[in-house]
């Protein structure tokens, strides 16, 4: 059914049909009552949004910026993180930056070469391992320091609908239900001190209709996918769904939102009581030492180079 | 009768040139260049169009991807 007599757009999974100013409410709507439903943010925030200059990050940052313009208690900043991927994240970054100078918004960025000592390219060429997964632990340690340093009472991320049917599949795939447990619209099992609250506004936003949104509000840069993306279990899970999402339309909403109703079990079950911290560089963790500090001192044992050495991690 | 139509792939970085039978929609060029749906949004002259939008001869199509990150 078309929303009024304007030329339709967007088609959503159940039929309804939107022109480009109902779509654009329906999807900064849905993003709001996330926000509200799921309790995500407090009246009074210093609200980072963690960025890399893709459609999914300036999307949520455009729909944050314009609640902050309405509610001058909840102030916001963008954070971005420079893996050192050449070719890839200094584009993103470029598109990140012209879109915070626009819209006076600060953007605070952070390098893996800066922090670490080296790229993730320079980490590739000595440990044999899969890209995102080394990229990610460094990545969200960074995210959550810089998040302290900078006192954020939270940090909301682009992680639409699509990343989170993704994730619950794959941690369903290995096994691994403590990882389940993690996820949801408010990130993590316990509030502490030692973790800035990771937040989802686009949670129950498919990546079509983000995709569409960023088309219709002049935010989708060329296409842009990260050389390493292909290495991932995580696409293959993705291009399975999509399979499946084009022959039973709403599958990715059902699988979201069964798993939604079962998350307080799971936070339940898997709840950790006191996080502890690494006894390297007092990050938060869940063994002795972070995941952060094991791989770096690998890839200090394994450096061949003087000139890559990692740096030691430090409070 | 058979129309033209040329389709910019964002994610392939590639331009083709199809041609379909009939009276062909959005959702027929997709079948014919085997993209699945879900995975992309479609314009003309920079205006969204549906799977059930119609396509003209000559019509110039860009294919945007909806897959981005990693």
């Amino acid at each position: 059914m078309n929303c009024c007599n304007n030329k339709p757009i967007f088609e959503s999974y159940d039929g309804n049909r939107l022109c480009k100013i109902h779509f654009n409410a329906y999807l900064e709507g849905k993003v709001f009552k996330t926000i509200r439903q799921f309790e995500l943010l407090d009246k009074e925030e210093n609200l980072g949004v963690a960025i890399s200059g893709g459609k999914d990050s300036l999307t949520v940052l455009s729909i944050l910026k314009r609640l902050s313009m309405q509610n001058p208690n909840i102030k916001i900043c963008a954070i971005a993180i420079d893996e050192g991927i050449a070719g890839y994240r200094d584009r993103t970054l470029a598109t990140a930056q012209e879109f915070c100078d626009k819209n006076n918004i600060r953007l605070h960025i952070f390098s893996y070469k800066e922090e670490f000592g080296l790229s993730l390219d320079e980490m590739l060429k000595i440990l044999n391992v899969k890209p995102c997964t080394i990229c990610g632990i460094f990545r969200r340690y960074l995210l959550n320091k810089k998040s302290k340093e900078l006192k954020l009472t939270k940090l909301a991320t682009g992680h639409n609908l699509d990343d989170e049917c993704q994730s619950i599949l794959m941690n369903q795939m290995r096994n691994d239900m403590k990882a389940s447990a993690r996820l949801g619209p408010k990130v993590g099992m316990v509030q502490d001190e030692k973790f800035v609250q990771r937040i989802k506004p686009l949670y129950l936003c498919a990546e079509k209709e983000v995709t569409t949104y960023a088309f219709l509000n002049r935010m989708l840069d060329s296409f842009n996918e990260c050389p390493n993306a292909i290495h991932s279990y995580r696409a293959q899970v993705r291009d399975m769904l999509n399979v499946m999402e084009q022959k039973f339309l709403g599958t990715k909403y059902s699988i979201v939102n069964s798993f939604i109703q079962m998350l307080p079990m799971l936070k339940e079950k898997f709840s950790c009581g006191a996080i502890k911290v690494c006894s390297r560089c007092s990050e938060p963790c869940s063994k002795d030492i972070c995941n952060a500090c094991v791989y770096l001192e690998r890839l200090k044992n394994k450096a061949v180079s003087s000139l890559i050495e990692p740096k030691p991690l430090n409070n | 009768m058979t129309i033209k139509v040329k389709a910019y792939i964002d994610r392939e970085n590639r331009k083709v040139e199809v041609e379909l039978k009939g009276s062909p929609k959005v959702s027929d060029l997709m079948k014919k260049l085997k993209i699945n749906p879900v995975t992309v949004i479609v314009s003309r002259n920079n205006e969204l169009i549906l799977e059930d939008g119609m396509l003209k001869n000559n019509d110039e199509i860009r294919i945007l991807s909806v897959i981005s990150g990693g």
